[in-house]
C-alpha cells in the first residue's frame, strides 16, 4: 500500500505541508478563506532545528496499536488506511496515549481526535502534503513488503 | 475447533478477531449475562454526559458477530465450568461444549460493608450500561448526589452527571483524588479544577453509617443526599476460573500468551493479572487497551497461532470537563517535573529507562513517552534532555528515525 514518507535530507522545514494539510481538511475550496487568521491544526507536523527537519504523520501501521486501544471502537482500518469515525470518538485521547509517533492530534474543538487519512477523507483524494512539498521531500509510494 | 468465550466486552472482541485471523472456520460462542451486543463500557459516563448515545457507543458494527461467524448467548449467565467434560453450564441449564475456553469475565464493583447501606433506597454502582440506565432514571435536577470513591470511576461518573443534578459531593478515605494514577501535585491540581465545576470533595474521611437521606462521616460531619453512588473499587471476576483450578491471585494469572495455568484455558482483560514491565510484578491492569490486546493474543494462540503480548503497563488517558490527563507506568525512580499554572509534567526514570510519566493539561504526542516505556528504550540512546521538554522524534538518532519513518511499520 502507498504511504507517506519523508526524506529528512530534502526537508527544508518550511511547514508548507502543514498548511496544505490544514487546507485539504478544512472543507473550504478557497485557500485564503481556509487559512487566513486561522490557527491551523494539521495532521502532519514538522519537527526539527536549523540543521535537520522532517514531517511526521500517521504511519498507517499494519498492526495499529491506536485501533486496538480505542475505547470507543471509533478507529478502524479501511483498505489499510486508519480511519477515525469522529461521530463515535469521545475525545478520551487513548490513541494519543499509545501512538509511538505522536501522529494523532486533537481536533480544533478538543472534543474528538483527528489524524492523517491520506486525504481519502477529503476532496483531494491523494495526500495534499506530498503534492505541495516544494522540495519533493515528502513522497507517497509503496515501500517494503506488506 | 470449538471456542467458547465467557464475557462480551473488549477482551472478547479481541479474542474473536484474534481467532479469526488464524482460523476462519472454527465455531465461536460468546456467553454473557448482559443482554446487549458489545458496547464500549468506558463510555457510560459519556452517555450520561450527552457526548455519545446507545447507537454510537456500539464497540463494533451491528454485523460483527454475523461476519465473524459468532454464536451469541446473551442475557444468560455462565454459572460453572465442567473441566472434565469440557463444557460451560449456563444459568438456564444449557451446556455449551468447548475445546478452547476464554475467561473474559471482567470485574465487579467492590462494595465494602457500610452500616445502614441497606436502608439507602437509591444506591448505584457505575460499571455497566444497565448501571448507567438505572442511575439516569433516578436522577433529577434536584438530586443531591453522594459519590463514595474519588477514583477514575467515581470522578468520571461525577463529570457525566454534573449537569443533571443539583449537587455532587465525593467522599474518599484517601487524602487525595485519583491516587492510582496521579502524584500529590497532580491530585491537588486536578481536584482544584474539578471543584471549579461545583463538585465538593471530602477527603481523608469515610461514611460511618447511613441514616435515611444522610451520610454520617467518621469525622463527625454529615452529608445529606438523595442518590448514592458507590465507586470504591472493583474486584476481578475470578470465581469460575478458580473453581476449576486456574491459578489466581487478585486476578486470574496469565502469561504473555494469555494462557492460564491450565491447558486450553485462557483469560484476558479486567479479570486477569499479568506482568507489569515497569514494576516487574504481577498486577491487575484493568484498562481497555490491555483487555483488547490480551484478548487478541489469547485468540491467536487458542487458534494455534503464535502471539505474545509482553508489554503490558498501567496507562490511562482521561479527562474531566475538558482538562486532559495522560499517565503511564510507575513512579518509583528519579523524577523530573515541570509545572505551570495550567499544566503539569512529571517524567520518572530508573535504571536508565523511562518508567512512568504524568501529563496534565498538555498531553500532545504523549505516545512517544509511552513507547519509550513499553519498548524499554535505553535513555542514553536518545537525547533525553530534548525529549523532556516535549515528546519528539528529533530526540532519536537519525538512523532510528529512518527506521521509524522510512519503512512500513508493524
Amino acid at each position: 500500500m502507498k504511504r507517506v514518507y519523508v526524506n529528512e535530507k530534502w526537508c527544508l522545514g518550511c511547514h508548507l505541508c502543514e498548511y496544505n494539510c490544514a487546507f485539504a481538511n478544512s472543507g473550504e475550496t478557497d485557500m485564503v478563506k481556509a487559512l487566513k487568521d486561522v490557527t491551523i491544526h494539521p495532521r502532519i507536523q514538522v519537527e526539527g532545528d536549523n540543521q535537520v527537519s522532517f514531517a511526521v504523520s500517521c504511519r498507517h501501521c499494519k498492526d495499529p496499536v491506536c485501533v486496538k486501544s480505542c475505547i470507543a471502537g471509533a478507529l478502524s482500518v479501511r483498505d489499510g488506511v486508519i480511519h477515525c469515525d469522529q461521530d463515535k470518538c469521545v475525545g478520551c485521547y487513548t490513541c494519543i496515549l499509545v501512538c509511538p509517533y505522536g501522529a494523532v492530534v486533537p481536533a480544533p474543538d478538543g472534543y474528538v481526535i483527528q489524524k492523517c487519512e491520506l486525504c481519502t477523507n477529503n476532496r483531494f483524494g491523494e495526500p495534499a502534503c506530498v503534492k505541495g512539498c516544494p522540495n519533493g521531500a515528502i513522497v507517497f509510494e509503496e515501500r517494503g513488503t506488506e | 475447533m470449538k471456542y467458547v468465550i465467557i464475557g462480551n466486552s473488549a477482551a472478547a472482541v479481541g479474542c474473536i478477531e484474534g481467532i479469526r485471523s488464524v482460523d476462519p472456520e472454527g465455531s465461536v460462542t460468546v456467553i454473557s449475562d448482559e443482554p446487549y451486543a458489545v458496547y464500549s463500557r468506558p463510555l457510560i459516563s459519556y452517555l450520561l454526559y450527552g457526548k455519545t448515545d446507545l447507537e454510537r457507543m456500539k464497540y463494533r458494527p451491528d454485523d460483527f458477530y454475523e461476519k465473524n461467524g459468532v454464536k451469541t448467548i446473551l442475557g444468560v449467565r455462565a454459572v460453572k465450568v465442567n473441566r472434565a467434560a469440557k463444557e460451560v453450564i449456563l444459568s438456564d441449564g444449557r451446556r455449551v461444549p468447548f475445546e478452547r475456553l476464554l475467561f473474559a469475565t471482567g470485574s465487579r464493583p467492590f462494595v465494602p460493608p457500610m452500616d445502614g447501606l441497606d436502608r439507602v433506597e437509591k444506591k448505584f454502582t457505575f460499571m455497566k450500561l444497565d448501571d448507567a440506565k438505572a442511575l439516569e432514571a433516578a436522577l433529577t435536577k434536584e438530586s443531591r448526589v453522594l459519590i463514595v470513591g474519588a477514583g477514575l470511576i467515581g470522578l468520571k461518573c461525577a463529570e457525566g452527571i454534573r449537569n443533571r443534578v443539583r449537587s455532587i459531593a465525593v467522599v474518599d478515605l484517601a487524602n487525595r483524588i485519583l491516587p492510582s494514577i496521579l502524584d500529590e501535585t497532580g491530585s491537588v491540581m486536578v481536584q482544584k479544577y474539578i471543584e471549579s465545576f461545583g463538585i465538593r470533595f471530602i477527603l481523608g474521611d469515610s461514611v460511618e453509617h447511613f441514616d435515611p437521606g444522610l451520610a454520617r462521616l467518621k469525622s463527625g460531619g454529615e452529608v445529606p443526599f438523595d442518590v448514592l453512588i458507590l465507586a470504591v473499587g472493583v474486584r476481578p471476576n475470578t470465581q469460575l476460573a478458580a473453581e476449576i483450578g486456574c491459578k489466581t491471585g487478585r486476578g486470574i494469572v496469565i502469561d504473555s500468551h494469555s494462557a492460564t495455568s491450565l491447558p486450553d484455558v485462557y483469560a484476558a482483560g479486567d479479570c486477569c493479572e499479568c506482568r507489569d514491565i515497569t514494576t516487574n510484578s504481577s498486577r491487575v491492569l484493568a484498562i481497555l487497551p490491555n483487555a483488547y490486546l490480551q484478548g487478541e493474543t489469547a485468540g491467536i494462540n487458542m487458534a494455534g497461532g503464535e502471539k505474545s503480548f509482553d508489554k503490558a503497563i498501567p496507562m490511562n488517558a482521561i479527562g474531566f470537563f475538558g482538562l486532559h490527563i495522560i499517565t503511564a507506568g510507575s513512579y518509583d525512580g528519579e523524577a523530573w517535573t515541570e509545572q505551570t499554572e495550567k499544566t503539569y509534567k512529571k517524567l520518572v526514570s530508573k535504571d536508565g529507562l523511562l518508567k512512568g510519566y504524568i501529563l496534565i493539561g498538555d498531553v500532545a504526542r504523549a505516545g512517544i513517552y509511552t513507547s519509550l516505556i513499553r519498548e524499554q528504550t535505553p535513555l542514553d540512546s536518545i537525547d533525553y534532555e530534548l525529549i523532556k521538554k516535549k515528546p519528539q522524534l528529533m530526540a532519536f538518532t537519525a538512523e532510528r528515525r529512518r527506521e521509524m519513518l522510512g519503512g512500513v511499520q508493524s
